[in-house]
């Protein structure tokens, strides 16, 4: 097998090594095609590759970083010497340092099939404009489609490092996703959004995605503003993986090295609900964020974070493996573009028992949520406050009720966590990669704009 | 970066089967940061991204192309692979010969920041770190950042325009956590402007490092935010986020073509209370979302977008503005060469009313007064907005009170824009955002002077 272009040249610039450094290059690339469409018109259709190069270098317990995003010589040429000279001005820290292999072996995933190269662009139009036309033509109170949208990335990327790392991966995957635009009979205007991801196009599931986000915005016509008070709050998977994953960044040991999250020093104790077991498994052949290296080379493996509601430990790059004196879990996380820190790549939780419709009919006093909104500025993973825009359907009396918009829902993580009622046995697969089921929480505050 | 003749070549290879329009975006792009964190200066990065966008219009269709190959034969394999993406019908060939714009370019930064030494940028980040921690023992972790990037670019189109422009932006930011006996708590402090290295004979660095500490400090002794509708009061500057979610996106041109907007149809029509003018301008010299182009090669220009409560206009990109037969606002921006243009904001902001800023605290019974504000996010098909309050307080008979902890507010844009019914005389710009839409991040700035909403719903935990 030949050597890759991205090895050949990180090779070439770990070359470049000076006495007493360690020196760490990613390189690789990327071909995306995106298909926009509206109105049953071809609104945009993007075809491009691009390429990165991320140099890192570590003197004397210094850190520098440059990178460019081209593989032409006379920029990347200048890469190691920036790194260098950007070292010269960090302070110095014991913990700064390269990994170094730890002799696990990577996982070899399935490169998966060459049907996304080898599908006609013509193809991939046909895709988009057929959701386009089956979201619309899913129900007649469907006034149109916000944008239909297919698209795929073939990436490639090669690691290599002083220290002995030298790995190469690549993956594909490609979406489709819709927005539908429902007519409410009061003269207003109700969404629904869907996605679907696989390793090819003929894998993607059109009727499914246009059904899935038709039904979003349908179920919500008629949406009132929300009662304040605390119903029992019940997550589709799609919602317990966007809850999880904030709770999974918490764990992130950077976060503990730099005392930014409530879970430091947790770790043995209780911090959630018995019914929660969760993990982050990048090497789940199923999920289409598996990955065989982390973002410094070393092997991806499975990491469990709670089980039976007891924190395990933390997600680490050998940085903040170093500064908590443990060993890296092959969870850094990194762009080229960026140095890796430590995070989840496919969470995956336990199944429990029961499923969403036995959840409902179980339920008085609920919320089934519909829509989360507002994640990016209604979080702080430090003091734990989360506080998001939420429409969704009220339960009552383990019925489905009335749609409500305009709400908030309220409260603290690690609270949330240990008020975890149940986890389903639903394991549903999601786009994203991850693995999730049902959850249902109480103890969130509900907030709106009708008086109880 | 580009000889006229190549560019002129490359338009002509993409014009070549057909295009009704063909533009060359080409950027080289510098950055460069450094990083203050747990007690060090952790990391300094260089980066530098150059390359060419190249977009085909066909009827409806856009034809999309990027490479980092700025070569001719680069050039040209992007060139036909946009005119290929486009589906030209193989019309007739046509030459392109683009002339010099006479578009003035932005001022150029006064210091430019390759002319500063990485140790004066460094400095900084100390500096700010040690005023910080000085507020308390309460301050357990400070981060810090300085961060500049120069942006050359060169918009060229099938339409003959060329134009170019320097872009140099300039941004710092203070992060600190206070750690009590009620947790953990943040406070952040940010500045950024469309400068230089000037942008610090204005900032005081250590200023902004104890003002980060404060906040963080008052908060641990934060109370549960209300849950419910209540009068909102929004401090000067942090009002910006509101427009910005509640109506700014709702009137960019795209999302109203494609009725995923409850602002469509509405032209000349009140729809924000009379107290309310709102600008989007992209000439205000030095504020985050300035330019002297847009990335379409058009002026940035000073646009009404509501007078008096009276909705004036929609914001404009090429493409909308062409199939309206009008002229565009000067608002199609775009990320990177990587990235197609679409309808974005620049500078947001609603002009100064005549409340004393005193009078409007004074006059609210209970509610929330908001000091500083987060992100936001909208739908705008249905209105539904949040933004998040990241320092904020209890007003309790007409005065401001206790600390609240974080949290989102939710309104619909078209019911809150109605229900402003104080503006205060002391206007003042907020701190720099970036602004995501479809997956592209631009920097956008916003201001406003304080403001009361009568009713918005704040997402707590009280009762």
């Amino acid at each position: 097998m030949t050597v890759p272009e991205s090895t050949r040249l990180a090779r070439r610039l770990v070359g470049r090594a000076k006495l007493g450094e360690q020196i760490e290059v990613c390189a690789g690339s990327a071909v995306r095609t995106e298909v926009r469409v509206h109105g049953g018109e071809v609104e945009s259709l993007t075809v491009a590759e691009s390429r990165g190069v991320g140099v890192r270098l570590v003197i004397d317990g210094r850190e520098g970083f440059a990178h460019a995003g081209t593989f032409d010589a006379d920029v990347v040429s200048e890469l190691v010497a920036e790194a260098r000279d950007n070292a010269a001005f960090a302070e110095a820290d014991e913990r700064v340092g390269l990994a170094e292999p730890d002799g696990v072996d990577a996982v070899d995933l399935d490169p998966g099939d060459d049907r996304i190269a080898s599908t006609s662009v013509d193809e991939k139009l046909a895709l988009a404009l057929d959701l386009e036309r089956a979201t619309v033509g899913a129900d007649p109170r469907v006034r149109n489609v916000r944008t239909a949208v297919y698209a795929d990335t073939r990436a490639e990327s090669a690691i290599v490092s002083s220290l002995g790392i030298d790995g190469w991966d690549r993956g594909a995957s490609c979406s489709l996703s819709t927005s539908a635009l429902v007519n409410d009979p009061d003269g207003s205007t109700r969404t629904g959004g869907a996605v679907d991801a696989a390793g090819a196009p003929q894998d993607l599931d059109i009727e499914k995605v246009a059904r899935l986000a038709v039904e979003r915005g349908v179920q919500l016509i008629g949406a009132g503003p929300a009662t304040t008070g605390r119903p029992v709050v019940v997550l589709e998977p799609r919602f317990a993986a966007t809850v999880l994953g904030i709770v999974a960044g918490m764990l992130s040991g950077e976060r503990v090295v730099k005392g930014r999250t409530p879970f430091a020093n947790r770790v043995g104790e209780q911090v959630a609900a018995s019914a929660l077991s969760l993990a982050d498994d990048p090497i789940d052949p199923d999920s289409l964020s598996a990955s065989s290296f982390d973002g410094e080379g070393i092997a991806c493996r499975r990491v469990p974070l709670i089980t039976d509601g007891e924190l395990n430990g933390f997600l680490h790059d050998s940085r903040s493996a170093r500064g908590l004196g443990t060993a890296t879990t092959g969870s850094a996380l990194r762009g080229i573009r960026g140095t890796p820190s430590p995070g989840h790549r496919s969470l995956s939780v336990a199944p429990g028992d029961g499923d969403l419709e036995g959840f409902l009919s179980s339920i008085n006093d609920g919320l089934l949520v519909a829509s989360l909104q507002g994640l990016h500025s209604g979080v702080n993973a430090v003091s734990g406050d989360l506080s998001v825009g939420v429409e969704g359907i009220v339960i009552r009396d383990g019925e489905r009720a009335e749609p409500i918009r305009e709400g908030t829902l309220a409260g603290a993580i690690p609270r949330i966590l240990l008020d975890i009622v149940a986890v389903g046995a639903d394991l549903e697969r999601l786009p994203g990669g991850s693995l999730m089921s049902t959850l249902v929480l109480e103890g969130l505050t509900l907030g709106g704009g009708s008086a109880a | 970066m580009l000889d006229h003749e190549l560019i002129n070549r490359t338009l002509s290879t993409a014009m070549s089967t057909g295009g009704e329009f063909a533009e060359v975006f080409v950027e080289d792009k510098r950055s460069s940061s450094a990083v203050f964190d747990d007690g060090r200066v952790e990391e300094l990065t260089s980066g530098r991204d150059r390359g060419a966008g190249i977009r085909v219009v066909v009827g409806d269709t856009t034809g999309f192309a990027h490479t980092a190959d700025l070569t001719e034969a680069g050039l040209r394999s992007a060139a036909e692979a946009a005119a290929a993406a486009a589906r030209g019908g193989g019309g007739g060939a046509k030459t392109v010969a683009v002339s010099k714009s006479d578009v003035a370019r932005g001022e150029p930064a006064r210091i430019p920041p390759e002319d500063v030494a990485k140790a004066t940028k460094v400095g900084l980040l100390t500096l700010a770190n040690e005023a910080a921690r000085s507020e308390g023992a309460a301050i357990s972790q400070v981060s810090a950042r300085y961060g500049d990037s120069r942006r050359r670019i060169i918009v060229a189109n099938s339409d003959g325009l060329l134009a170019e422009d320097d872009q140099v932006r300039t941004l710092f930011s203070v992060s600190c956590v206070a750690a009590g006996d009620t947790g953990l708590q943040t406070g952040r402090e940010s500045t950024g402007r469309t400068v230089g290295f000037e942008l610090f004979d204005e900032t005081d660095v250590e200023d902004m490092g104890r003002r980060a500490a404060q906040r963080a400090i008052t908060k641990l002794a934060a109370r549960p935010a209300p849950s419910g509708a209540i009068p909102v009061v929004v401090g000067p500057g942090g009002g910006g986020v509101l427009f910005h979610e509640a109506c700014g996106h709702g009137l960019e041109a795209d999302l109203i073509a494609k009725g995923a907007s409850v602002f469509a149809n509405r032209i000349g029509e009140e729809v924000a209370s009379p107290l309310v003018t709102l600008i989007d301008d992209g000439t205000m010299a030095g504020e985050w979302g300035h330019f002297a182009i847009d990335d379409e090669g058009r002026p940035a220009s000073h646009n009404v977008l509501i007078q008096d409560g009276v909705l004036t206009d929609y914001m404009w990109d090429h493409l909308r503005s062409r199939k309206e037969g009008r002229p565009s606002s000067g608002n199609g921006r775009r990320q990177s060469y990587q990235h197609l243009p679409m309808v974005r904001m620049t500078n947001t902001y609603i002009t100064a009313g005549q409340d004393d800023p005193a009078e409007i605290i004074a006059g609210t019974d209970n509610g929330v007064y908001v000091a500083q504000l987060g992100g936001g996010q909208v739908n705008t098909a249905t209105g539904d907005f949040v933004f998040g309050m990241t320092e904020a307080y209890l007003i309790e008979n007409g005065e401001i009170t206790e600390p609240i902890r974080e949290g989102n507010l939710i309104g619909n844009g078209p019911e809150v824009l109605t229900r402003i019914d104080m503006l205060g005389d002391d206007f003042t710009m907020g701190s720099p955002g970036m602004c995501g839409k479809d997956g592209q991040g631009v920097p956008v700035g916003d201001g406003t002077p304080t403001l009361r909403v009568t009713s918005l719903t704040v997402g707590g935990t009280a009762a």
